[in-house]
């Protein structure tokens, strides 16, 4: 066989055609699903972090280590296979979705954490001295400036989550990368999965450059 | 059974405790070569880069998006099924290595020539004043420069990249996640699970803490 009839197989593909997209269907869901769900954990993480009372501050801290340190391909076969055996039977969706809020709250909670950090204590002074409640002085001067600075660190994040989603194959979950491997075993043919290769670069290309470009800018501008 | 019958089988870890062992060293010799390997090649392309060859800078500046736009378990799947088409078979550990280099070899490229360019164009200036040609000029003058500013993010992308260790399960690699889901297999017990993943904290929870000690030595300014 030719390379283009293993590795671009038009007739394969086409026929892989639907299933690829239904694929792609699951991997939008579930990104639609984890990204909300780990920038409010992470926005959650970041307030919890800025608290006076170490108490709050030190299982905050132990939490996103724990997680950061934990490969999330692991947290999801364990959450998968292991909470079965403790009587809890959850769908893949529902345990992918649990992964992903431990896993990726963390890493945002990391980089707002570090936005808001870095928001000088001056403007909570002169949000305070204006008379702005502790909470309003959070919402409306802090986390605007904060998010701002950090946003290619977010968009770069949210890459990587969209990314991530492929290890949901893993546990059965019809994403792409499943629908592809799917396709391939029936075939003998690796084309389905070249083609869903190209499928996330397609879409995950123009995120890439625009990451670069802020990247640059973000290094140039120290 | 008891909770601990089932989480926390002696007779069960007994049996897991060796098999998970020689995965962890797998874990780690693959992490190892990684770093090596995909920091060495990132820096080689951030210098062949600095040549600025517009033909050569456009492959690199391709490359470093699609291994940036890929999902490394998409990457893995790939070679691991793809390229037995062109009559080459890799192993799961050669597959594993060589997609999670080529990944890290992107992000690393990137970096480096983000730092690279933040040097201030006085320092190559002045370096030519004093006669050094490029190459002197770009390995002792700026690139170590570049390199010191380079390192925090650096350091987290690295580890982000080498937990996908794990990912090497999916294609038969025998690593700390693949041994316990074999023990657990075998024996239909989750206790190898909670093992693997207490191998993986006690690999990881010191990296990231080298990691957090790294970012707030080399505070990495905005």
């Amino acid at each position: 066989m030719s390379f283009a009839e293993t590795f671009l197989n038009l007739a394969i593909i086409q026929a892989a055609w639907p299933i690829l997209m239904a694929g792609l269907w699951m991997t939008v869901k579930l990104t639609l699903v984890a990204v909300p769900l780990g920038l409010l954990g992470g926005l959650g993480i970041a307030l919890l972090h800025g608290a006076p009372s170490r108490w709050v501050r030190w299982p905050v801290i132990a939490y996103v280590d724990f997680f950061r340190a934990f490969p999330p391909l692991v947290l999801l076969v364990l959450l998968y296979a292991g909470l079965p055996f403790a009587g809890i039977e959850l769908s893949a969706f529902v345990c992918v979705a649990i992964g992903f809020l431990l896993n990726t709250s963390s890493y945002y909670g990391e980089i707002f954490r570090a936005g808001i950090e870095h928001i000088p204590a001056g403007q909570k002074e002169a949000a305070y001295s204006l008379g702005l409640s502790k909470p309003k002085t959070m919402l409306l001067v802090i986390l605007p400036q904060a998010v701002r600075n950090v946003l290619p660190d977010l968009i770069g994040n949210t890459l990587e989550v969209v990314k991530l989603t492929s290890i949901a194959s893993v546990v059965a979950l019809p994403e792409l990368l499943y629908q592809a491997r799917q396709a391939q075993s029936v075939t003998y043919n690796p084309s389905p999965i070249v083609a869903a290769a190209a499928i996330y670069f397609v879409l995950l290309w123009p995120l890439v450059r625009l990451l670069s470009r802020l990247e640059h800018k973000a290094i140039a501008g120290r | 059974m008891s909770f601990t019958e089932t989480f926390l089988n002696a007779r069960i870890l007994a049996i897991a405790l060796p098999r998970v062992a020689e995965g962890f060293v797998v874990t780690v010799a693959l992490a190892v070569l990684v770093v090596l390997a995909g920091l060495t090649a990132g820096l080689g392309l951030a210098v062949v880069r600095a040549f600025r060859l517009r033909a050569l800078n456009l492959l690199i500046v391709f490359a470093v998006d699609l291994f940036r736009a890929l999902p490394p378990l998409v990457i893995i799947v790939l070679l691991f099924f793809g390229l037995p088409g062109l009559g080459l078979s890799l192993s799961g550990f050669a597959a594993t290595w060589l997609s999670l280099t080529l990944v890290l070899m992107a992000f690393a490229e990137e970096i480096f020539w983000a730092g690279i360019l933040a040097v201030p164009a006085g320092q190559w200036d002045a370096a030519r004043a004093m006669g050094l040609r490029f190459l002197p000029t770009l390995f002792l003058v700026v690139l170590p420069q570049a390199v010191r500013m380079t390192i925090p993010p650096l350091t987290n992308r690295t580890i982000a990249i080498i937990k996908g260790t794990a990912l090497g399960s999916v294609v038969g690699m025998y690593e700390i996640l693949a041994s316990a889901q074999s023990v657990v297999s075998d024996h239909y017990n989750p206790s190898p699970l909670l093992l693997g993943a207490a191998a993986y904290l006690i690999l990881f929870i010191p990296v990231v803490t080298f990691g957090r000690w790294v970012e707030t030595r080399f505070a990495w300014k905005r």
